[in-house]
Order: C-alpha cells, then structure tokens, then sequence
C-alpha cells in the first residue's frame, strides 16, 4: 500500500536530467521541443508526490496549471516551428541561428 | 513488497527506457510514440500517489491532444530524415552526458539529505481526498486558487491567437491578368459594333 516518496522523486529526477540532455545534444527543434515536454512531465510528477507527502491538494492544483501553461506552450511553440519551416524548409535549429530571415 | 511497490518497479523502469528511447531515436515519429509511453507511465505513476484527476487530465491532454499535435506537425512538416550527426561543438555531447549524470547524483543526495530514501507516504491522504479527488481539487481549485484559474483562460486565448497569427500564411494578392491567364475569368468582351 505506501511506497517512499523518495522513489517518485528519483524517478522524477533521472527524468528531468534525461529530458535536459535531449535538449542539449538534439538538434531537431520537434525533438528539443518533446524534451521540454518531458522535463515539464519531470517536475509535475515531483509536484504530485510532495502533494503526496505533505496530505495536501495544492501541488496537485500546481501540477494542474502547470499542464494547461504546458498545452499553451506547445501550441505557441509548434506554430513558430511551423513558420520557421516555411522560410527556411528546415527544422534544424543550427540552420536558423541568425535572428534575421 | 507491496503491491503498490511492485507497480512502481515495473512502470518506472518503462518510463525511463520511454525517455531514453525518445533521445536515441533517429526518426521523429517514433521518438513521439516513445514520448507517449513515457507520459502513460508518469499517469500511473500519479495514480499510486493517490491523484487518479491528474491520472485522467495526463492521458486525455498529453497523450491525448498534445501528443497528436505534435504528430500532426511532424507529419505537416514531412521530418523523415534523421538528424545529422555531425558535432558543431567537439566535446558538447560527452559533457551533456556527464552533467546529466551529475544532475542525478545531485538529486540523490540531495533527496538524502532532505526526505531520506525510508520515508514513507503518511497515512490520511482518504481525509484530504474525502468525496473523491476531483471534487476536492474543485474545492481547493475554485476557493483558494480561484484567480489563478481565470487568468489561465487568458493564458489560452492567447495562446490560440497566437497559434492563428504565427502559422497563418499571408495570400497574395492575384491580378486579373493572372486570372485571365489560367482561364477562370471571361476575357472582356467588347462592344458589339452597333449597325
């Protein structure tokens, strides 16, 4: 029935460090952009399990908002890939390092 | 070990081979999908930490609609073609792997430090849950954080006028001759010469 809290936030950990180092060594911005998500996924569930050990709502609450601000994220995030690839017809962040067109 | 554990022990090792999978894959379809069976681990995962809401929002909005999002894009977007893997900085992928590495560790002892690896979750989460989950979170949500929820509307609306402006494409503007050209518009007949 109890499992320690601890695990959820070693797993929650190596999934963060996971999502930060597809960020740092992709290059595909679709890919970058899953690894955010991922590390999003990371932190909310630290936030659950201290919900968890605190008897408390609030961070799930805090997990909720941070899924609705991850949902605009993605649809902000994923138009400026789209745009980006309609002037440049790559989604490689190497090729797209001038702020300019 | 409890049957609580044993579901951690088989869903965590998943999760993290999900994630490791999403960074190894070449093909960006597939990094989705070992994306989405990273998330439906991370659903479990809330549903042992008592949060069965948060268990359903997880699967119906990550799984569920980000996910296709992103796989609309990539599809939209035709990536099949991996990434180059060339370095541009020498040295910039073992030093990622190693911080990473660090990170965890640091997490560890921290963790350690902090919580102890033995604590285990207290008793009295069935009082805070009392009328089951979601109807608690709607108490705590819609009193304590009742401003936070509106503003988040806004935050939404935004978010898709944004998405509207951003990916909208600009028409040009078409001239009559171009019309004329391609046949879809009746050249101007003349006057007919009056007897």
């Amino acid at each position: 029935m109890r499992t320690p809290i601890a695990w959820f936030v070693m797993l929650s950990g190596i999934l963060f460090a996971l999502g930060s180092l597809g960020v740092l060594i992709r290059r595909n911005a679709l890919l970058i952009f899953m690894s955010v998500e991922l590390q999003l996924n990371a932190v909310n569930l630290a936030l659950v399990a201290f919900a968890r050990m605190h008897n408390a709502l609030d961070g799930q609450v805090l997990a909720f908002f941070s899924m609705v601000v991850a949902a605009a994220e993605v649809v902000v995030g994923l138009a400026i890939i789209v745009a980006v690839y309609r002037r440049r017809q790559t989604v490689d962040v190497d090729d797209a390092r001038e702020l300019r067109w | 070990m409890s049957a609580d554990q044993l579901v951690f022990w088989i869903f965590a090792p998943i999760a993290v081979a999900g994630a490791i999978g999403m960074l190894l894959s070449r093909n960006a379809v597939h990094a989705a999908l070992f994306l989405v069976v990273n998330l439906f681990c991370i659903a479990v995962m809330y549903l042992l930490l008592e949060a069965p809401f948060l268990f359903a929002v997880q699967i119906i909005v990550y799984a569920g609609a980000i996910m296709v999002l992103f796989l609309f894009v990539i599809m939209l977007l035709g990536v099949d073609r991996g990434d180059d893997l060339r370095e541009p900085l020498i040295g910039q992928r073992p030093l990622a792997v190693i911080l990473a590495a660090a990170f965890v560790v640091e997490i560890a002892v921290a963790v350690r430090a902090g919580i102890g690896f033995a604590t285990m979750a207290p008793e009295g989460f069935d009082a805070v849950n009392r009328d089951g989950n979601a109807r608690a979170l709607a108490r705590v949500l819609f009193r304590e954080y009742f401003l936070p929820f509106e503003v988040t509307s806004l935050l939404l609306i935004v978010a898709a006028v944004a998405a509207m402006v951003l990916a909208h494409r600009r028409a040009r503007a078409v001239t009559q001759a171009e019309l004329e050209r391609l046949g879809l518009l009746e050249p101007p007949r003349e006057e007919a010469p009056s007897p």
